[in-house]
């Protein structure tokens, strides 16, 4: 049994109070250890997603308990794909963090950070509900804090409304789980998937119930309208840095609705068939609509790329709702896209701060290292609202293409266009006041206390880094594509998963290793 | 027994959902403390209600309770006990810096 899969997860819990005990006043000691963690996850990453290519899944069985009564941590492309871009996303937003000494304005923002990046490591990685849960929990704490690094009203005021909407999806969680639970007699995910295929049609009804419950836990996560009202303003309230981790915050929900989606409810699995394809994909549509119309709808630049990043997301449930190998392929393809050109554009808000007074979109004088900020904002804008060549319209090309296959095809195809274009209107409107108009603006009042200084070259770097990925993206579309369609085969046949869960032998109940067949 | 468990989640949750719905900070987290409660109830009745059964093998018994539920609770109310903790503390820090404890946006900033 290899123990490299546990890593993840152990690291950053390990360096985490390290941080908090050893370098508390050091702030140089903590950026060290912060950016070797990141460092050591990135080699963990490529190194479990390398073993994962061929199809292999790995199993971590914890104390050694068999499944389904031990807890079980496994790694197959999916997961190690998703940890892989955490800990890439986690490294970029790290060095912004330092570059714009975003760190310096508030405590233990590293030790958070890393917590945070357990809790993301440990959702992708467990194969039992309640250890997704708990996860959840850990990634929602140290979110919590994050979220009000560095203090002030308004992002308190946010950050009460974002701990309590998230205190209500995990209540909602714990129901869903009580009730699969109830109804199953397990939850690991491996044994929960033959025991709901076995759930006879005369006694569907609970598990239906908490299929639907759980769904709608994910949704939340997943800020999925009508349940994404949390997103905009703790997004646009958020220290940049922190709103930029988050981008792979919704797409944990993203996850663990195409884990469970696919192998514990399948789309054809009788017991809950056509449940979620009847509200799923209309709530996907709405949200991708009511992205872009945020988008043209917002007076300020940060509330802007938060909507966006709704209809983002409202972009990646179309193509999840729709659960075919060909849409989960461009989900999976999208999810990548998405999370490195909203973190991006989080970091360009950040920087386009640097000499105006706020981040309404009216003309305000020309801000410090105005060409550069200009120059990434179009790049990543055009990312964002999948205008060619860039990732973004790959993506979108990928999801209409699989659109094809289900009777809802008009729709979709209108809606995604439609919602493109208003949102290619409102990133171009909101470029041309903030970065263009600027140029006519005398620079009369830059005096009144607002900071002229340029941000760092560490801080472009970091966004830089992330366009790049966005560019590496585009290049590599037809590689990453392609490893995206495996990962899609491999979720639609989770066999290969689950006799890996449940057949691997393992200390039992009793304390003995004795053969698990028989047992 | 059954009756009266299953009541107890049902008034714990509709009394928390309607406390959630509050629009000030005080009231919110007292409904999504009962909701904890609810759930946590919940979670226990999810292993079957039984009465005198031990949760561990032990010799000569023959009914046993379920005991995962039970570990499942713990963690549920570790948890629910904690983030009850860190919303009073940021909604405390909320209310003393901006002298209100409203937990919508103010109308001017709800673009």
């Amino acid at each position: 049994m290899s123990h490299w899969i546990i890593l993840p997860i152990v690291l950053p819990a390990m360096l985490a109070p390290f941080i908090v005990l050893a370098a508390r006043y050091h702030i140089g000691i903590q950026r060290v250890f912060s950016v070797a963690g990141i460092l050591a996850q990135i080699a963990l990453a490529i190194g479990l997603a390398w073993q994962a290519a061929d199809g292999t899944v790995t199993l971590y069985q914890l104390g050694d308990w068999a499944a389904p009564f031990g807890i079980v941590v496994v790694a197959d492309r999916l997961s190690t794909v998703m940890i892989l871009l955490t800990s890439v996303l986690a490294l970029f937003v790290l060095l912004y963090a330092i570059g714009s000494r975003w760190d310096e304005r508030g405590r233990h923002f590293h030790a958070l950070y890393q917590f945070q990046i357990m809790g993301i490591m440990g959702a992708f990685l467990t194969g039992d509900l309640f250890n997704l849960f708990v996860f959840f929990e850990v990634l929602l704490i140290a979110s919590y804090g994050l979220m009000i690094h560095s203090g002030g009203n308004e992002r308190l005021r946010a950050g009460v409304q974002y701990v309590l909407f998230n205190l209500i999806g995990s209540t909602l969680f714990l129901f869903a789980l009580g009730s699969i639970y109830a109804e199953t007699g397990t939850l690991n995910m491996a044994d929960l998937a033959n025991r709901v295929d076995l759930i006879g049609e005369e006694a569907t009804v609970g598990i239906r119930v908490a299929s639907v419950l759980l769904i709608m836990v994910f949704a939340i996560k997943a800020a999925l309208v009508p349940l994404h009202f949390w997103l905009p303003s703790s997004y646009a309230e958020a220290p940049a840095p922190v709103a930029a981790l988050f981008a792979i915050m919704t797409k944990v929900g993203a996850y663990a609705i195409i884990r469970v989606y696919t192998m514990v409810f399948p789309p054809e699995l009788e017991a809950t068939a056509g449940l979620h394809g009847l509200w799923l994909l209309p709530a996907a549509l709405v949200s991708l609509a009511l992205g872009a119309i945020g988008v043209l709808a917002a007076k300020k630049l940060d509330r802007l790329v938060a909507f966006s990043v709704i209809s983002s997301m409202g972009m990646v449930m179309v193509s999840i709702a729709m659960f075919t190998q060909a849409s989960i392929t461009a989900a999976l393809y999208y999810i990548v896209h998405s999370t490195f050109a909203a973190a991006a554009l989080f970091l360009i808000t950040d920087l386009a701060r640097a000499g105006r007074r706020d981040l309404a979109l009216t003309p305000q004088p020309v801000i410090a290292g105005a060409t550069r900020t200009a120059g990434l904002f179009f790049i990543a804008a055009i990312a964002m609202t999948g205008l060619p060549p860039l990732s973004g319209f790959v993506g979108k090309l990928l999801i209409l293409d699989a659109g094809f296959a289900t009777d809802m095809a008009t729709w979709i195809w209108a809606v995604i266009l439609i919602s493109s274009l208003v949102s290619v209107v409102g990133f171009a409107r909101a470029g041309s006041v903030v970065f263009w108009k600027a140029q006519s603006i005398d620079p009369i009042d830059v005096e009144e206390g607002v900071d002229m200084t340029p941000p760092s070259a560490l801080a472009y770097t970091a966004v830089g880094g992330l366009v790049a990925m966005l560019v590496a993206h585009t290049v590599l579309a037809g590689h990453t594509s392609g490893y995206a369609d495996k990962i899609a085969a491999q979720l639609f046949a989770p066999d290969a998963y689950m006799s890996v869960v449940l057949d691997t032998p393992g200390k039992l109940s009793d304390g003995s290793y004795e053969d698990g067949e028989e047992y | 027994m059954e009756i009266l468990v299953a009541s107890a989640i049902g008034i714990l949750t509709a009394a928390g959902i309607y406390l959630v719905l509050r629009l000030r900070t005080f009231p919110v987290i007292l409904g999504i403390s009962l909701l904890t409660y609810a759930v946590n109830v919940f979670l226990f009745a999810s292993g079957r209600l039984a009465v005198g059964a031990p949760p561990i093998l032990r010799d000569g018994v023959e009914v046993y309770a379920d005991p995962l539920p039970q570990a499942l609770v713990l963690t549920a109310i570790v948890i629910s006990f904690g983030m009850t903790a860190v919303v009073v503390m940021i909604g405390l820090g909320a209310f003393l810096g901006s002298d209100t404890d409203r937990v919508d946006d103010p109308a001017e900033d709800a673009s």
